[in-house]
C-alpha cells in the first residue's frame, strides 16, 4: 500500500532537516502506529505525505499503490486514496459541513472519472454514517468545524474519512484533546472502517489510543528516523517506561 | 502552485466537464456588442444638449428648467478627489450623452413591437423581456422553492428604456412601474413632488451632472398598504461606444407598502473607459419596506487595466415615515472604478436601515464603496455588513459614515467590515467615520482583514477539491452573510460571479 524509502525532508524556509531517512512499508489491511517524543518528525511525515507546502524533499521516495505520491498535487493524492485526519481540523466559516463534504466527495469522483453522487444518495449515506459517530443533523448543517468542541472536530474528521472511503488513512494525533468517552467514539468510528483493502497509519504520542485501535505494527520514531519496530507490546513498553529507555538502547 | 488556467486534461475526465471548467475560467461573459443602428446627440455637454435630451423625452417645461438649473450648478463644481481611486482625467466633453437605437425613435406600443435585435440582446443576457413565469428553483438548492414566480423587468439600453413587462398586471393593484421618462409625462405630480427630494440637485458632482443629463431609468410607485405582487427589476445595458449612461431611478413606497427591487448591469468590452453616473432615490413613508438589490457587473477593463466602466453612483433612501425599513444589498464585481455609497436617512422614529455589500476587485479594478447611515429619529437602527475581496493589483476601500444626531435617542448601529486579500499585490482599506451627538446611542464597529488562509486551502485540497474549487468554497463562505440577503435567483448568479472573478487569482 504505502512504501516510504529513505525519505529526507527539510523545511523550505530554514535549512533544517526534519526527516533524516525514513523507511516504512504499510501493507493493505494493516494498522501501523507511529509513536515518538515531541519533535521527532511524526507530524511532518503526515504533512509531507499529504502534500502540504513548506517542506522540501531532498532524497528518497514515497509511493501509494506504486504511484509516486511526492509528484502529485494534494488533491490528486486525495483522489488516489490518501486521507489525513488533521491534528488541528481547520475552521471554514460560512461553509456548511454538508456542502463541504459533498464538494469533496464529488471532487474526488470527478478526478477519478467517476460519476458524481446524487444529492439523494449522498444525503442518505451521510446520515447513516453520521449516526454511528453520534453527529446530529444540526452539526451537519453548521459551518465546517466552527464552534465545534475538540471531540466534535475529531468526530467530524472521521465522518469525512467514512464518506471519502480512502485506502490509506493517516491519523495525526487524533487523540489529542479528547476525553475518554470522545476517544472511544472516535476509535469506534475508525474500527468500523477497518477493512482488508484499507490501511491505517496512526500517529500518537500516547499509548492510550492504541488500547482502542489495536495496531498490528508499532514503530518508534526519534530524531527524524524510525528507530525501532515491533508488535503491540512495544506500545506498552513505551507506556510503562517512557521513551528514554528505548532511545538510549537504540541510539 | 500551478496556475489554474493550465488545466491538465486527465484521461477519463469527460470533455463536457473540461469545457465547463474552461468556460468558468474564461473572460468577461457579457462583453459582446449588439450591432444596431444608433441615433446620437453630438458629443459633449452644454445647455443645447440638456435641452435636446429633454426634448427627445418630450418633457414638460418645468422638467427642462430643472435640468438647466442643475447644469448651471454643475458647471461651477469640482470633481471630488477624496476617494481612494485614481484614473486619468475624464474629458466630459468627449462623451456622448444621448444614444438610442434608431428603432426606438417611434416608441413601440408594447413589448411585442420592440426591435427583435434588442429583445435578443436581453435574451442573451438571460433577462426575460417576455411576460412569463420564471422558475426560481435552482439545482443544488434543496430547500429552494420551485414554484414559478413573476419578475417584472424594465430594460434600459444606453439612453432609453426599451420596454417594461407586466405593467398592466401591476397597474391592477395600483403599482406604477415604468420608465422615468414615461413617468415625467404621465405622472408629473408624483415626479415633481419626489424627484430630487432625497438626492438634491446640489448633492455632489456626479449627482448634479446626472440631474442635468439623465436620459431614462425606472419609476416605481407602490400605493398605501400594497404589497407589490412580484419582484421588480431594472436591467441596464451600456452598448454604444464613448457613451455615458446617466440613469435615474425613483422609487416611492407609500404608507405600509412593500417592494423588492433588483438591479443588474453589464456592458460590452471596449478599450476605452466609459462613464456611468446614476442616481437612485427611494422614498419610504410610514411602515413601508423596500429591499433594493444590485448585482453590478459592468465591464471591469481588461487584465492590463484598459477600458472598463467608471461607475460614479449616488443611491439614497429616505425613511421619512416612522417604522419604515430599507435594505440595500449589493454585489459589486464589475467596473474599473467604483465610487458608490448607498445610504439611509433614518428620519422617522423607529426606522431601520441595512446595508449588505460584497465588493470584489480583481486585476486593476478599484472600488471605493460603503454606506452612510444618518440617524435622525429616535430608536433608529442600522446595520452594515461589508465584505471586500481584493485580488491581482486591485484596491478595495470600505468608506462608511455612521452619524447619530442629537434627537436620535437610543439608536443603534452595528458595523462589520471584513476584507479578504488574495495575493500580496492588492490592497484593502477601511475608512469608518463615526459621529455620535447624543449619549443614549450605541455604535459598534468591527473590522478584520484576512488572507485566504493557506491552512483552509490545504484542508480543502487534502479532501479532494482542486485549488479553484477550494478558493471558491472558502470565499463563498466568507460572502454568505451578504448572499443570504439576496433574492434567490440573484444569489445563484452572485455565487457564480464570485467563482469567476477570483479564478486564477491565487499563488
Amino acid at each position: 500500500m504505502l512504501k516510504i524509502r529513505n525519505l529526507k525532508v527539510s523545511l523550505e524556509e530554514e535549512e533544517k532537516q526534519i526527516l533524516k531517512g525514513v523507511d516504512l512499508t504499510v501493507e493493505a489491511g494493516k494498522v501501523h502506529a507511529i509513536m515518538g517524543p515531541n519533535g521527532s518528525g511524526k507530524s511532518t511525515l503526515s504533512y509531507v505525505l499529504s502534500g502540504r507546502d513548506g517542506y522540501e524533499v531532498t532524497d528518497g521516495s514515497a509511493t501509494l499503490l506504486d504511484k509516486d505520491l511526492l509528484d502529485m498535487e494534494p488533491e490528486e493524492r486525495a483522489a488516489s486514496g490518501l486521507f489525513l485526519a488533521f491534528q488541528y481540523p481547520v475552521e471554514i466559516p460560512g461553509v456548511g459541513n454538508m456542502t463541504f463534504l459533498r464538494t469533496a466527495v464529488n471532487g474526488q469522483r470527478k478526478a477519478r472519472g467517476e460519476e458524481e453522487m446524487s444529492a439523494a444518495d449522498f444525503l442518505k449515506e451521510v446520515r447513516a454514517k453520521a449516526k454511528i459517530l453520534k453527529i446530529d443533523a444540526d452539526m451537519l448543517k453548521r459551518p465546517v468545524n466552527v464552534g465545534f468542541s475538540g471531540g466534535e472536530k475529531k468526530r467530524n474528521e472521521i465522518l469525512q474519512m467514512a464518506m471519502l472511503e480512502p485506502k490509506m488513512c493517516i491519523l495525526d494525533e487524533t487523540d489529542s484533546g479528547l476525553d475518554v468517552d470522545a476517544m472511544k467514539l472516535v476509535a469506534q468510528g475508525v474500527n468500523a472502517l477497518r477493512d482488508e483493502g484499507r490501511a491505517f497509519l496512526v500517529i500518537t504520542h500516547y499509548q492510550r489510543l492504541l488500547d482502542h485501535i489495536k495496531p498490528d505494527v508499532v514503530h518508534i520514531m526519534a530524531d527524524g528516523r524510525i528507530v525501532k519496530t515491533g508488535g503491540p507490546e512495544l506500545a506498552l513498553e513505551v507506556e510503562n517506561n517512557g521513551y528514554a529507555d528505548i532511545l538510549s538502547e537504540v541510539m | 502552485m500551478s496556475a489554474i488556467k493550465d488545466i491538465d486534461v486527465k484521461e477519463g475526465v469527460d470533455q463536457e466537464t473540461v469545457d465547463a471548467v474552461r468556460e468558468v475560467g474564461g473572460e468577461y461573459k457579457y462583453g459582446w456588442n449588439t450591432e444596431i443602428e444608433m441615433e446620437y446627440a453630438p458629443k459633449g455637454v452644454n445647455t443645447d444638449i440638456v435641452r435636446l435630451i429633454s426634448d427627445k423625452n418630450e418633457e414638460p417645461e418645468w422638467m427642462t428648467e430643472w435640468r438647466l438649473a442643475a447644469f448651471s450648478r454643475w458647471e461651477n463644481m469640482q470633481e471630488p478627489n477624496w476617494a481612494m481611486v485614481s484614473y486619468p482625467k475624464i474629458d466630459f466633453q468627449d462623451q456622448y450623452y444621448y444614444a438610442r437605437p434608431v428603432s426606438m425613435i417611434e416608441k413601440p406600443k408594447s413589448i411585442h413591437d420592440v426591435d427583435p435585435k434588442l429583445l435578443a440582446t436581453y435574451d442573451k443576457l438571460g433577462i426575460p423581456l417576455k411576460e412569463q413565469m420564471i422558475l426560481a428553483g435552482v439545482e443544488g438548492a434543496e430547500d429552494a422553492p420551485t414554484t414559478p414566480r413573476k419578475v417584472a423587468v424594465d430594460a434600459v439600453f444606453d439612453s432609453v428604456s426599451v420596454g417594461t413587462t407586466f405593467k398592466d398586471e401591476l397597474k391592477k393593484v395600483g403599482v406604477i412601474f415604468c420608465s422615468i421618462s414615461e413617468a415625467i409625462r404621465e405622472y408629473p405630480e408624483l415626479v415633481k413632488k419626489y424627484l430630487g427630494s432625497v438626492v438634491p440637485v446640489s448633492d455632489n458632482y456626479y449627482a448634479t451632472l446626472n440631474s442635468a443629463v439623465f436620459s431614462d431609468g425606472s419609476f416605481v410607485y407602490i400605493p398605501p398598504g400594497v404589497r407589490c405582487p412580484m419582484e421588480l427589476s431594472t436591467y441596464f445595458r451600456i452598448n454604444a461606444e464613448n457613451t455615458g449612461q446617466f440613469e435615474r431611478t425613483l422609487i416611492i413606497a407609500d404608507k405600509g407598502s412593500y417592494v423588492s427591487y433588483l438591479e443588474g448591469c453589464t456592458a460590452p468590452k471596449r478599450d476605452v473607459a466609459q462613464l456611468h453616473a446614476a442616481v437612485v432615490e427611494i422614498v419610504l413613508e410610514e411602515d413601508a419596506e423596500v429591499k433594493y438589490s444590485t448585482v453590478q457587473n459592468w465591464f471591469p477593463g481588461d487584465e492590463d487595466g484598459n477600458g472598463g466602466i467608471y461607475n460614479f453612483v449616488t443611491k439614497r433612501a429616505d425613511c421619512r415615515g416612522d417604522r419604515s425599513k430599507v435594505m440595500w444589498t449589493q454585489v459589486e464585481t464589475g467596473s474599473a472604478v467604483t465610487w458608490k455609497y448607498p445610504s439611509c436617512i433614518l428620519r422617522g422614529d423607529d426606522t431601520q436601515g441595512e446595508f449588505y455589500s460584497i465588493a470584489i476587485a480583481n486585476n486593476h479594478q478599484q472600488a471605493d464603496t460603503g454606506t452612510k447611515m444618518v440617524h435622525l429619529g429616535k430608536n433608529t437602527k442600522s446595520r452594515i455588513v461589508s465584505k471586500g475581496i481584493s485580488a491581482g493589483v486591485a484596491q478595495n476601500t470600505y468608506r462608511g459614515l455612521v452619524s447619530m444626531h442629537p434627537k436620535a435617542k437610543s439608536s443603534r448601529n452595528y458595523t462589520q467590515c471584513d476584507s479578504l486579500l488574495i495575493g500580496d499585490k492588492c490592497g484593502a482599506h477601511t475608512v469608518p467615520y463615526i459621529e455620535v451627538k447624543n449619549n443614549s446611542s450605541r455604535v459598534e464597529h468591527e473590522a478584520t482583514t484576512s488572507k485566504v488562509d493557506d491552512e483552509q486551502l490545504f484542508y480543502c485540497r487534502q479532501r479532494g477539491m482542486d485549488e479553484e474549487e477550494a478558493v471558491a468554497l472558502v470565499v463563498n463562505g466568507f460572502c454568505k452573510d451578504v448572499l443570504q440577503a439576496l433574492p434567490m435567483e440573484f444569489a445563484m448568479e452572485a455565487q457564480q460571479l464570485v467563482a469567476i472573478s477570483l479564478e486564477g487569482s491565487v499563488g
